[in-house]
């Protein structure tokens, strides 16, 4: 008789999501195995198989002696009707066993629409919500990956988190669980013990007390807590765990190809950019480790297609080392190489020409604002004239399509700046007519424009988000000045950005919100099949929660915020100093052109910041 | 162009048509076996698979017809480097040559297995083999322009009904799988529109053997 889950699995999209099996994937046999890692990514199966980072904690403890770390997504909403009827906890794909065998639960967290998913594939799991009502050591639940620089939000459900990159750290937290499972610790004694752990946060040693009007009164540490809790990096790239053995999904993800790193941290600056930040110092790998990493993940993987990736490609020094050498070998295996994020620089464009001859893509610029002024602000070092040069050449070259991406609401932004945008557009309108080769297959610009979401650990911490009636009077003002046929134009809803904004800066008391959200049937929150506003406003309603105080009120400068807890490596006086240029509209150039200051060299202690 | 005869079992059952093709490249190429590719201004590998499977039916008999750039390797030697790269459920049987032309196959036999949870019901056996002895059998079938009528007898060269275990009956069918096509899975719908209170709790399906016209074994 066919058993339950495999009656179930022919009946749901995509079956081949929750079966594992997949080329690479890790077995052990459960008697040599001594602790059990359930690693969580609150997302389907296509978003999580498509994260690096995952792959590469997969790695790092599969590694381990006596450690089995599997995988678990979140199901999509017909697989989760068909396990709630049928009472069917939610696995893990490796084992298939129910993930409340597990001793550790993992989730790695990068986007805040994914809380979510988070507490909800918890409630699938069988494992209750709350870190005060798990009383074991065992099943402890603990986060990692950007969300954590502000883990306030999650803070009753997560038991501890782990800052910054998990190659080292997550280890040492890996080890020590094996010691307090072998010893009979109490998760009170390992919590204790894992909070001296450099990069460990755990909530429930810090008080949060708040002012009448809403605001942070004061954090307390309890239990001897450090101060603040300073996120992990790895120093040296070069010698640090790559997954060249990577999992090969046996059915079509997001991101179907092999990814390389060329670097961390960014020498940018863009004002609004949590990445940018967040992630500093740079640290560089070099390209005949990157050229070698390549050939061992394309020939193990047998993928056909590879990318360079980094929060600014061109901005990696051996980018021309490193892709010399790899245009050849990828031509003669017939292997698609891409390089996003590169700038408009004259390298850049001539490796843009190399690369093409494979297949011609479309270019896609960021300029995020539509005037100089407006970009200085933000500090985007894109001019316009950058801009048109990089299109007049490759409209000549035979190109017919240009993607844009704007945000809108960012700080000082006026309507000038918004026609701004249209202006831009219709010049590059203008260099097509002057450029174009062949225009009978006309011209095609796609605008795309977001709504600015404050993030912390940027300069822009303390901004308020406009209303979302405000960001639609200006998408509709934007939208009155296309009128070419080849322009077209797409908003994003404001309901997801406003409720990014605010978890992005949210603190202790949305945890109820969350949970009534979930209650109420919010799920996937990133997929516009799923998501449905309503939810979280009837949750903020259940709570007494008003959404405009951690959107549209502005943080102030000598406010206790959230995440102060939480040190990424740049200073708050830092963030300061450049948040008053932007007021200023004074640009701080890139690392490269002199060290701004922004402190996270203070991280490395074997090498130098590579910026 | 040589061809493989392989298997789809266990939890590769679950793996699409178009996702099993993909893994057979990605495979190919793991196993250092370079595929030659299209024409066009989108080259593809040359890979192809006879009869598309539906996702959750098992196979012994499919084939694959693939292309290899460079030096000539033994049939059985791609056979090997194959199998050592591919995932468990997708196994390669045989690499042959001069495979015959795939619009000459024309007949599968299938195992459709009916599993009844509380037991088979009284008489099912004889009720279900009436009901294929019927002169016509319409059931509405679902395709890309909405659903469809169809008659399933003249597509069914011979189908026989017996007892596979004490909760489970099994239809032995031999039927047309190209121009027309009949999916077996149609006859488990065919039980359940006429026969509703013999609907199974759950069904599964098994390619077999392929024929030709002549019911000889297709290669």
């Amino acid at each position: 008789m066919t058993d339950l889950k495999h009656r179930i699995l022919p009946t749901v999209q995509k079956p081949a999501r929750y079966t594992g099996g997949e080329w690479g994937e890790i077995q052990k046999n459960l008697k040599d195995v001594r602790v059990r890692v359930a690693f969580c990514f609150p997302d389907t199966y296509e978003i999580g198989m498509s994260n690096l980072g995952m792959r590469i904690l997969y790695g790092v403890m599969n590694g381990m002696d006596g450690v089995w770390c599997e995988r678990v997504f979140a199901p999509w909403g017909d697989m989760e009707e068909a396990m709630r009827r049928n009472h069917l906890p939610l696995w893990a794909l490796e084992s298939q066993n129910p993930v409340a065998d597990f001793d550790m639960i993992a989730f790695t967290i990068g986007y805040e629409m994914a809380y979510s998913n988070i507490l909800n594939m918890l409630d699938l799991a069988g494992i209750p919500l709350h870190a005060k009502d798990r009383h074991e050591l065992k099943n402890i639940v603990f986060a990692g990956g950007v969300c954590a620089f502000n883990p306030e939000p999650l803070a009753e459900f997560i038991d501890f988190f782990s800052l910054g990159e998990g190659e080292d750290i997550t280890v040492e937290i890996v080890s020590l669980y094996d010691r307090a499972k072998a010893e009979g610790w109490s998760k009170d004694a390992f919590l204790h013990e894992a909070a001296k752990i450099p990069g460990v946060y755990v909530p429930s040693f810090y008080e949060h007390t708040y002012h009448s009007d809403g605001t942070l009164a004061a954090i307390t540490p309890l239990e001897g807590a450090p101060e603040t809790v300073t996120k992990r990096i790895v120093e040296d790239l070069d010698s640090a765990y790559f997954p060249v053995n990577m999992i090969v999904p046996s059915t079509e993800i997001v991101h179907d190809r092999a990814n390389l790193e060329a670097f961390r941290g960014c020498i940018r600056g863009c004002r609004f950019c949590q990445a940018g930040f967040s992630c500093r110092p740079v640290r560089r790998k070099s390209p005949e480790v990157l050229y070698r990493q390549a050939v061992d993940t394309l020939q193990y993987t047998g993928n056909n297609e590879i990318t360079v990736s980094s929060l600014s490609t061109s901005d990696y020094r051996g980018l021309k080392e490193l892709t010399d050498a790899l245009i050849p070998y990828c031509a003669d295996h017939r292997i698609n190489l891409s390089v996003p994020s590169l700038r408009a620089d004259n390298f850049s464009r001539e490796l843009m020409e190399k690369l093409q001859t494979v297949r011609k893509s479309g270019l896609t610029f960021a300029p995020e604002a539509g005037t100089q002024r407006l970009r200085d602000v933000i500090n985007k070092n894109l001019t316009e004239d950058e801009i048109l040069n990089t299109c007049a050449q490759a409209f000549s070259g035979g190109w017919n399509n240009v993607k844009l991406y704007f945000m809108l609401g960012l700080p000082t932004e006026t309507d000038e700046d918004v026609l701004g945008i249209a202006e831009l557009v219709y010049k590059i309108i203008q260099a097509w007519k002057e450029n174009a080769v062949n225009k009978k297959r006309g011209l095609r610009i796609h605008v795309a424009t977001a709504y600015f979401v404050p993030k912390p650990h940027t300069p822009f911490q303390w901004e308020k988000q406009i209303t979302p009636q405000e960001y639609l009077r200006r998408c509709k003002l934007l939208k009155s000045h296309f009128y070419s046929k080849s322009i077209e134009y797409d908003y994003h809803s404001p309901d997801l950005s406003r409720l990014e904004a605010v978890f992005a800066r949210g603190d202790r008391r949305l945890g109820p919100v969350i949970e009534n959200a979930v209650k109420n049937g919010a799920r996937l929150d990133g997929w516009d099949e799923y998501f449905n506003y309503a939810k979280w406003y009837d949750a903020f309603r259940q709570c007494g929660i008003d959404e405009s105080f951690y959107t549209t009120r502005g943080f102030g400068e000598d406010e206790i915020l959230p995440w102060d807890t939480i040190d990424v490596g740049v200073t708050k006086p830092f963030l300061k100093r450049e948040r008053k240029r932007a007021y200023e509209g004074v640009v701080t150039p890139d690392c490269r052109h002199g060290c701004s200051g922004c402190g996270a060299n203070r991280l490395l202690k074997e090498v130098a910041c590579d910026a | 162009m040589p061809r493989a005869l392989f298997e789809k079992t266990g939890n590769a059952i679950y793996i699409s048509h178009l996702d099993l093709m993909r893994l057979f490249q990605r495979a190919f190429q793991r196993s250092g076996l370079p595929l030659t590719h299209t024409q066009g201004f989108n080259p593809r590998p040359s890979v192809s698979i006879a009869l598309p499977l539906s996702l959750g039916v098992e196979s012994g008999c499919e084939l694959l017809d693939f292309d290899l750039a460079g030096d000539k390797i033994s049939n059985e030697e791609i056979r090997a480097r194959l199998n050592g790269a591919l995932i468990a459920g997708v196994r390669v049987l045989r690499v042959y040559d001069n495979g015959q032309k795939i619009k000459n196959l024309s007949l599968l036999e299938s195992v459709v297995t009916l599993e009844y949870d509380s037991g088979i019901p009284e008489n099912a056996q004889q009720q279900i083999a009436a009901l294929f002895a019927r002169e016509r059998l319409v059931v509405e079938k679902k395709g890309k322009n909405g659903i469809t009528e169809q008659d399933l007898i003249p597509m069914l060269r011979r189908i026989s009904v017996g007892q596979a275990g004490e909760k489970e009956l099994a239809l032995h069918v031999l039927a047309c799988c190209q121009n027309p096509t009949l999916n077996p899975m149609q006859l488990s719908a065919a039980i359940g529109k006429y026969l509703p209170d013999l609907t199974p709790d759950f069904v599964r399906c098994r390619r077999v053997e392929i024929y030709d016209i002549n019911e000889e074994v297709f290669r």
